[in-house]
């Protein structure tokens, strides 16, 4: 989130698309009930089902799923026409003035650089123009053809209602109706806020979902004001918290990059990472770079990382490909490329797609651990539950350890919530039996090996001996250590360069613009420098004073970065620094430097005058209309149909899904046609349970008992299905028995002249637990992921249904 | 922690009781459902089991999200859910939470037959005391909204206690404090009634002309209460009764013949009264009552 | 009110069975002071400020659990509330964070360490000692064998691609910088958390 949930009370208009708020996210959800009674604000819902959020909306409209991108481009498209967009701030903001080079180009589907073979891009077209000096050219006055904002309005002008409505299956007039409400917050006191979840990042689109959000939001003004934002609600309690720290192939902590095998150097990976200004004048904040992967590097390793060996960088593992990412994982295993495998606090069986071929991979490991405090399907894959799991024990060789932890009750430590807040909590009793925490087992098998290579040698032991552990308990370590490594202390007496204040070697830093890259500081995790302070445990503030009761309850716990509450708050604010909206100021500018109620993601002395862009994490300080080279698919959002699709790509028949998505041979195999799916299928989740514990509570599991999917009486109707009879849900990859639920909230609509139908299938249901068994939905799912991310495209896929008989019991 | 005094009682069943007199002063407490604001999440009912200790079978998906499939001796609020398409075609999904309205005149309390099985305290909230509990289940007659359910296992009626315990010591219900959205309030039933005003008011607003307030007169008012879009037309909401009224039966037997029973039956009754409690109530021998227990018995869950 | 002979008959019905015994002097005595109000559970429970596991709206939650921390009793967590200070909740709960209790004393947590032999058809309780040194080992042997040093190039990579770990986005902060210190000090890139599903 840029924003924090009780934000959403200032906004004027809340969207939710992509996501389903208050069945996922009740909680948070109560604060657009609140904009809704306490501002006036209106709550438009974009679903292919009508949902428990769209219950409470002023104004719900379907869409097919996967369509996304059209029905944003079609929102970009009529405010560009209508010339409804915040033009000050999108000069002034935005990238839209620059130039783009001459190279770049869209035709048919692709951008310039495409190459057929492989499926990839050659990107150096997709930059801006350069004068001499190497900053990128500007037209302020966007007569240039050149612009972005030329650009982009060519690049939506294919985007009109009629192609909205033929590719989305949204009624016109209801995307029309929903134009003119988003148009309405172009006004720079209004604001619109966009709550999203995985209904938009399980596509081969994700990314790019998104990004055309968050265009339209720059489009309007509603990036960094109060009211606005990008608003990611995400899922798991500390998935947040797993990012930032860098739990990813190819991440580590603070989203520094771990190194790829061109990167052959120390000196050769900071080449790519030190962003020099594109603008005169601007921040650039990743010049930092250098001082927060040195200062990581002496949190890991201590003494033993030294200028002489480049801070220990061969100590980090190099990537010869992008990701190692989930799919690639399960293809590794399916091709027995992978011996063991790790599940903590983890359930592959029911998360990843194509449930057959998870099953298959895990069978051919030599070796499975998994650390739960719950008796998961993973951990039982190779035991026979009927049709739910058909598995012959015998024929599988796998050795499995199923590990007993302890819960979020039996636990101190920290989390990290969608909003960036870091909140400490404590441990209220033992753990079950002899159930123990993740940190004495990761601990225990850590010391394990490092005694084994100590003692034995082995495959290069160096980063395993050289890991600092210095813990009190080094069994154990405490949670209270390890937060505070990660915050970050003096190595050496540091001197502040401007204000000659000394922080003594030894003391925990306050804010990561004390790092330096001479080894003088170390820190576990740059982005959460100020969390745990000589001051003590900033996690655990518990002042939730909120002045103006504007959202930003500034000492309640501590949010990364610099307890900042609202990212790119700068942008909250006009051109001379006075906000654009008066009632709800973030920060303003008072002649002297930057005050408010929230932390300046900005320079807090630097004046309005001196033109440095709000967004200073990107070289040119601007948001960007135009991504540059870092999407894969491109540097504008297109419409490209999901894997498995009901309907031909009307804008470019001969390129109709994602081009640089990476597709396996095998799960190529696994697609089904239209031809015997007919239907279109998601999967989400219910309010009652969260994905596939709480079918281990009893409460729960009495709330929401029992598997279903959910189809619209049109379809009902003609396949002769009753209302809670069972069916048969088929894909290419296995079927699903159980009943129906026929309801009028799913209709069928028209996507290119054709009645399409929804199947909406839930995704909770495993066979352990206190819920009934189910095959649960991956069962269904393709095996296909974004192609930034590979998130699987679990939102849109093709499926065909029939009744049948109830199965014999 | 002790109970409520009798001193808190302001009716109690099968008693001729006047109200203690020097104590008048407390505030009315009500629970007011904002159904405009319900997102039909059943939080309400996870709490209210979580914090009652109550857990019912698990039962199977029946074509709705309503689970469990009816209230019952554990099962004291229940999410009703009702796909309305209105005058316009558009689809409303109108969701109720449904439970004890502790109404003002309970008929539970007129019906029950045990004296002090059902007490109303002088906060307004109407609760059953299992000791006292006979199982006749005249309550279940008694009430316009079909409301509690006897137990099969220990023959006991059951329903929400408007969570008695908590207010007691000041605290509101399990299922107000859990409400995601704020659509279940609690506070003193002249707050809950302007509240529920400026509700309708922003309804109003909102195109949903006939929005209203649920407080219906005819049980002499509620304290559990609803805010509704169409409140010209309650029985959309998963028949919210239009116009609740106390059984005729139970107001004949409240008004005509329990002053007869009192003189010229007495003995009979207390006769049948202890066959009753010993037995069960399905045991009885007048045809009638047999009719009228087999009724009740439909009522009753599978299990409990 | 009108009334039909039937509903007339059943209500005799009613008024014999049952009669009115309080009017008849049997609720007078101490029968009227019995228990009414259910005693409030928490009054001496011990609260705990925690936050709910599972979505990242990350609400406040109040632990409570029975004694007081003496050495002699062992904390039995008996109810879950939200926590009224908290600025995004305000003490509300969804009905997965109101329903905690049941996850915390599940029929299915786990209480000890198993282990399933290849080909086996049941689970076994073993020891910790044999489960990690176990793990231990197979870990090491893998990656002895597959460690890749340099990659065709020469170039020096030192990754382990032949064992994997997904990490637990429920786990605490401090939990995920351990894990990420473990997996990768061995050299590990198949390695993930829930964001990328």
């Amino acid at each position: 989130m840029t924003n924090t949930w009780q934000d959403i009370r200032n906004a004027n208009l809340v969207i939710v698309m992509g996501g389903n708020a208050a069945e996922a996210h009740p909680c948070g959800f109560k604060w657009v009930i609140e904009a809704k009674i306490e501002n006036g604000a209106k709550l438009v819902v974009v679903d292919p089902r009508f949902t428990r959020t769209a219950s409470v909306a002023d104004y719900y409209a379907p869409i097919r799923p996967g369509t996304d991108i059209a029905f944003l481009s079609g929102v970009m498209h009529y405010l560009l026409e209508k010339d409804t967009i915040q033009h000050a701030y999108v000069r002034a903001y935005t990238n839209a003035s620059l130039i783009v080079a001459d190279g770049f180009s869209f035709e048919d589907g692709h951008f310039s650089g495409f190459n057929g073979e492989t499926n990839t891009y050659d990107k150096s077209s997709w930059n801006y123009e350069f004068d001499e000096q190497g900053f990128a050219k500007t037209d302020d006055t966007w007569q240039d053809q050149r612009c972005v904002i030329n650009l982009l309005k060519q690049h939506v002008s294919r985007y009109t209602p009629e192609m909205v409505s033929r590719i989305t299956g949204t009624p016109q007039d209801k995307f029309l109706h929903i134009c003119e409400l988003i148009a309405a917050t172009a006004a720079p006191d209004k604001a619109m806020t966009s709550l999203f979840a995985l209904g938009w990042t399980q596509h081969s689109v994700g990314a790019q979902n998104i990004r055309a959000m968050a265009m339209v939001q720059l489009l309007l003004g509603n990036i960094g004001v109060a009211g606005g934002g990008m608003n990611a609600l995400r899922g798991h309690s500390n998935i947040q918290g797993l990012t930032d720290i860098g739990l990813l192939s190819n991440q580590m902590p603070g989203y520094l990059s771990l190194p790829t095998d061109k990167e052959t150097s120390y000196d050769e990976y900071m080449k790519t990472k030190l962003f020099k200004p594109l603008r005169p004048g601007q921040t650039s904040y990743y010049q930092n770079y250098g001082k927060f992967v040195v200062s990581l590097q002496k949190a890991l390793w201590g003494d033993a990382a030294t200028k002489e060996n480049n801070w220990g960088y061969d100590w980090l593992p190099k990537l010869d490909i992008p990701l190692y990412d989930i799919i690639k994982a399960f293809e590794m295993m399916n091709n027995g490329e992978m011996t063991g495998y790790i599940c903590q606090g983890f359930n592959p069986l029911q998360a990843f797609p194509d449930r057959g071929k998870i099953r298959r991979g895990l069978s051919k490991l030599k070796f499975l651990v998994t650390m739960d405090p719950l008796d998961t399907e993973t951990s039982r894959f190779w035991q026979d539950f009927g049709p739910q799991n058909p598995a012959k024990s015998s024929d599988i060789q796998t050795e499995v350890f199923q590990l007993p932890v302890t819960c979020f009750a039996e636990e101190s430590g920290s989390l990290v919530n969608s909003a960036r807040w870091l909140q400490w909590h404590w441990k209220a009793a033992e753990g079950p039996g002899k159930a123990m925490s993740d940190i004495w087992i990761m601990s225990g098998i850590f010391h394990r090996l490092r005694e084994m290579y100590r003692k034995d040698g082995g495959a290069f032991p160096d980063p395993i001996l050289n890991m600092s552990w210095k813990y009190t308990n080094p069994i154990a370590p405490d949670p209270e250590e390890l937060a505070k490594e990660m915050n970050g202390r003096a190595l050496a007496d540091l001197t502040d360069p401007v204000t000659a204040v000394v922080t003594k070697a030894g003391s925990q830093l306050d804010a990561f613009a004390q790092l330096r890259d001479d080894g003088t500081t170390a820190s576990g995790c740059w982005i959460f420098a100020g969390s745990f302070t000589e001051k003590g445990n900033q996690m655990a503030r518990r002042d939730a004073t909120d002045p103006r009761e504007q959202g930003i309850a500034p000492n309640w716990a501590w949010a990364w970065p610099a307890n900042r509450r609202i990212l790119y708050n700068r942008a909250s604010a006009d051109l001379d620094g006075k906000a654009w909206n008066p009632k709800k100021p973030v920060i303003e500018w008072n002649g002297t430097r930057w005050a408010g109620i929230d932390v300046p993601d900005y320079g807090p002395t630097v004046k309005p005058s001196d033109g440095v862009g709000p967004f200073i994490m990107n070289a040119e300080g601007l948001g960007r209309l135009f991504a540059l080279n870092l999407m894969a698919e491109g540097p504008f959002p297109e419409h490209y149909e999901p894997f498995e699709s009901p309907s031909e790509n009307v804008l470019h028949p001969k390129v109709p899904n994602n081009p640089v998505a990476r597709v396996f041979a095998d799960d190529r195999a696994s697609f089904g046609h239209r031809r015997d799916f007919p239907y279109v299928a998601t999967t989400y989740r219910l309010t009652e349970h969260f994905h596939f514990w709480t079918k281990h509570a009893l409460i729960n599991a009495i709330l929401q008992p029992e598997e279903f999917i959910e189809i619209g009486e049109v379809l009902a109707k003609e396949k002769g299905i009753a209302q809670g009879g069972w069916v048969k849900v088929s894909s290419k990859r296995g079927e699903v028995i159980c009943k129906a639920y026929v309801t009028k909230r799913i209709k069928p609509m028209t996507v290119d002249g054709k009645s399409t139908h929804v199947i909406g299938v839930p995704l909770h249901w495993g066979f352990t637990g206190q819920a009934r068994k189910g095959y649960g939905a991956n069962t269904l799912t393709p095996s296909v992921g974004d192609a930034n991310t590979q998130t699987p495209e679990f939102k849109a896929f093709l499926v065909n249904i029939e009744r049948t008989a109830a199965p014999a019991t | 922690m002790s109970d409520l005094q009798s001193q808190d009682y302001v009716r109690r069943s099968a008693t001729t009781m006047t109200p203690p007199a020097a104590r008048s002063h407390e505030d009315q407490v009500a629970k007011l459902i904002d159904v405009s604001r319900c997102i039909g999440c059943k939080a309400c009912q996870s709490a209210c089991m979580e914090w009652n200790d109550l857990r019912p079978e698990i039962g199977h998906f029946e074509g709705s999200y309503e689970n469990p499939m009816d209230l019952g001796p554990s099962v004291w609020t229940l999410m009703k859910f009702a796909e309305y398409e209105n005058e316009q075609g558009n689809l409303e999904w109108l969701i109720r939470k449904d439970g004890c309205m502790h109404c003002e005149d309970p008929g539970c309390l007129k019906a029950c037959p045990a004296p002090g099985a059902i007490v109303q305290y002088a906060n307004g909230i109407v609760d059953f005391i299992s000791d006292k509990c006979i199982g006749c289940g005249y309550c279940v007659k008694g009430c316009p909204f079909d409301i509690p359910r006897i137990s099969k296992t220990d023959h006991k009626s059951y329903k929400c206690t408007l969570c008695s315990d908590r207010v007691s010591v000041g605290l509101e219900p399990a299922c107000v404090k859990a409400c995601p959205t704020g659509a279940i309030m609690f506070g003193s039933k002249t707050d809950m009634t302007n509240w529920a005003g400026e509700r309708i008011e922003d309804l109003k607003s909102r195109g949903f002309e006939k929005a209203g307030l649920y407080d219906p007169p005819e049980v002499g008012g509620t304290h559990v209460m609803y805010v509704l879009h169409h409140a010209d037309k309650p029985s959309l909401y998963s028949g919210l009764p239009d116009k609740p009224r106390i059984s005729p039966v139970v107001e004949v037997w409240k008004g005509i013949l329990k002053p007869l029973a009192v003189i010229g039956i007495a003995m009979a009754a207390v006769g049948a009264f202890f066959h009753w409690t010993t037995i069960g109530p399905n045991e009885v021998t007048d045809e009638d009552e047999a009719e009228a227990a087999r009724v009740l018995r439909e009522k009753e869950e599978e299990s409990t | 009110m009108p009334l039909t002979r039937r509903e007339f008959l059943k209500v005799t019905g009613m008024g014999l069975a049952a009669g009115s015994l309080g009017m008849l002097g049997f609720g007078a005595s101490g029968v009227a002071q019995a228990a009414a109000v259910r005693p409030f559970k928490l009054a001496h429970a011990t609260e705990t400020r925690n936050t709910c596991t599972y979505c990242s709206v990350a609400c406040g939650i109040l632990i409570y659990s029975m004694g007081d921390r003496a050495k002699n009793a062992l904390s039995n967590i008996i109810h879950i509330e939200g926590d009224p200070d908290h600025p995004v909740n305000r003490g509300t709960l969804c009905p997965k964070g109101s329903a905690l209790l049941d996850i915390v004393h599940a029929p299915t947590r786990l209480k000890a360490p198993r282990y399933r032999k290849p080909g086996g058809t049941e689970f076994e309780e073993v020891s910790w000692d044999f489960a990690l040194d176990r793990i231990a080992r197979l870990m090491k042997e893998d990656r002895d064998k597959h460690f890749i040093t340099q990659n065709a190039a020469g170039t020096t990579v030192n990754r382990w691609i032949s064992t994997g770990m997904l990490a637990a986005s429920a786990s605490s902060s401090e939990t995920a910088y351990l894990t990420w210190k473990v997996a990768r000090s061995l050299g590990m890139v198949v390695f993930d958390n829930q964001a990328r599903v």
